[in-house]
């Protein structure tokens, strides 16, 4: 072998070595129990059909992804339109709002809404102040909290693909649009929305994807009958149930890669995220 | 095409909701009451110095930075030499590379998380910083080949072989052409890295075991049995410290680019 033909070989394989047997080796080992235990078998999976837990688990999990989703694509949208128009300035600063909360720990930020929702949280104190409530209501540990802090969380991942394509709509279509009579809310309706379908679709694949996997939000604020799959799994694995818990991850390893798939394919959709992760 | 009111409102608040959350930690953790209370009665320190008191926010401070520096370390030399040689390889093994190093963004956490314990509980790394550095080397290097392949793509090979042909060893062509012109994109990747490590909670969860107990363990572990406002203290440093390596990135960034 030439050292030009060997040398990228040289440089790239430590790297894949040292994931090779830290990473991939020991997922695909723990995944691989799902199929092998107690002998190779495609049992366990067939079980899941009838199994009660799972069903419910899997609803609970499908349900938020849905709220989720919808909720993000309902506030980010506006969010992402404004910040197309503003000037650079303002541009920067709704930016840096929207950012921030992006790079703080999803610990840190499902502690927030701990405080926030908890008995003598803010909500509570707040609406007994107002003499609006006698006893504090309930709202950490139910499904509210968990829809609304991962709405929280997930907001960017929604703002910034609709914005990276809205900011590539001319600017001059809106306004022929509204040159030849459509009234501002016409022009958006049938020029700019339509044009932003791929973002928004983006951003909805990828918060849904997201969502499906959720572990330390739910756990966290949310209630213990309202159990999402990757809590499920980990209460699995505390039992040692490890073909059970391989399973589990195994359907949802799928059903994110059959889902980020689309966004592969789809059409548009794979520029918005090029775009998007500037 | 101007923003007109009713968006302009829609959005603010929408920021709000956004900006909020964090914002109350911090006055929470700048509160004089014994337990969590808002508005706060008054202000002090009271709980930075709770923080700054017991030995086992601090141990785990340092071990979070100490575990952090080391998959700085690992991830930053591994990733850089292979962002450097994979524009390079076929085009098959390229993807199939590619694939491996980014899938830790994509595979979910608890699916991760639950593997490396499966195999790392075999080989003894339950509890220790070794297991937890190792584990932290794979979710931060893509952020390392990203940064470090995106300034890449503005460099000119040419500059490599001319420095070749000029009699350069390639550790020396490396070192004194290539190396400083993609610094910026090596220091950003080298950022990412320590913030991936020093905020990540769930493998951290099954690999900290009593002996490796992070910061973002320790939270946890606490935000599990009483809430109290020493950790609004840490979480405001943590934004804060979080917030200042993301500023420097930007700089880098920005630097880079002019």
């Amino acid at each position: 072998m030439t050292q030009a033909a060997s040398a990228p070989v040289l440089l790239v394989g430590p790297l894949l070595l040292f994931m090779a047997a830290f990473y991939a080796f020991p997922v695909l080992a723990m995944l691989a129990r799902s199929v092998t235990d107690p002998h190779p078998t495609l049992a366990n999976f067939a079980h899941l059909a009838g199994d009660g837990v799972f069903l419910h688990v899997f609803g609970t999990t499908l349900r938020t992804a849905f709220i989720v989703t919808a909720g993000t694509l309902f506030l980010g949208y506006p969010v992402a339109l404004a910040l197309s128009r503003m000037r650079p300035t303002a541009a920067t600063i709704t930016l840096v709002i929207v950012l921030l909360p992006f790079w703080t720990s999803v610990l840190v930020r499902s502690y927030a809404w701990m405080v926030l929702l908890g008995r003598r949280g803010l909500i509570n104190e707040a609406l007994r102040a107002l003499d609006l409530i006698d006893a504090p209501l309930r709202l950490l540990n139910t499904p509210l909290a968990v829809n609304l802090a991962m709405i929280h969380i997930l907001l960017p991942y929604m703002i910034l693909p609709i914005a990276s394509v809205l900011r590539q709509i001319d600017p001059s279509l809106p306004r022929a649009a509204a040159g030849m009579g459509a009234t501002p809310w016409g022009a958006f309706r049938q020029v700019v929305l339509p044009l932003s379908m791929p973002g928004a679709l983006a951003g909805t694949l990828l918060v849904f994807v997201l969502s499906l996997g959720f572990y330390i939000t739910p756990a966290l604020v949310g209630g213990p009958r309202d159990l999402m799959l990757s809590q499920l799994i980990a209460q699995q694995v505390d039992l040692l149930n490890w073909p059970y818990a391989a399973c589990l991850s195994v359907t949802l390893l799928a059903a994110t890669l059959v889902l980020l798939g689309a966004t592969q394919v789809l059409p548009g959709v794979r520029g918005a995220f090029r775009l998007g992760t500037r | 095409m101007r923003n007109r009111p009713p968006l302009l409102l829609l959005t603010s608040l929408v920021l709000l909701f956004l900006a909020l959350p964090i914002v109350l930690i911090a006055a929470v953790s700048f509160s004089s009451a014994a337990y969590l209370t808002f508005p706060p009665p008054a202000f002090g320190l009271r709980w930075y110095r709770a923080y700054l008191g017991s030995a086992d926010w601090l141990a785990s401070t340092w071990l979070s930075i100490g575990v952090a520096a080391a998959t700085v370390a690992l991830a930053t030399s591994l990733g850089t030499l292979a962002a450097l040689a994979l524009g390079r390889l076929p085009r098959a093994a390229r993807t199939a590379a590619a694939a491996l190093i980014l899938s830790p963004l994509i595979v979910p956490g608890i699916v991760v998380a639950i593997g490396i314990y499966y195999a790392f509980s075999r080989w003894g790394l339950i509890g220790s910083p070794v297991g937890l550095v190792l584990a932290h080397t794979c979710l931060a290097v893509p952020f390392v080949v990203t940064s470090v392949g995106a300034s890449l793509a503005n460099f000119d090979r040419r500059l490599e072989q001319a420095a070749r042909s000029l009699g350069a060893t390639p550790w020396g062509a490396f070192r004194q052409v290539t190396l400083p012109l993609i610094r910026p994109g090596v220091l950003v990747g080298a950022l990412f890295a320590f913030i991936t490590s020093f905020d990540e909670l769930i493998v951290a969860l099954f690999l900290s075991g009593s002996g490796a107990v992070t910061l973002p363990r320790r939270m946890w572990d606490d935000l599990r049995f009483a809430i109290d406002p020493t950790i609004a203290a840490v979480a405001t440093l943590t934004i804060a410290f979080t917030a200042l390596l993301l500023g420097g990135a930007h700089l880098l960034r920005q630097r880079a680019l002019r």
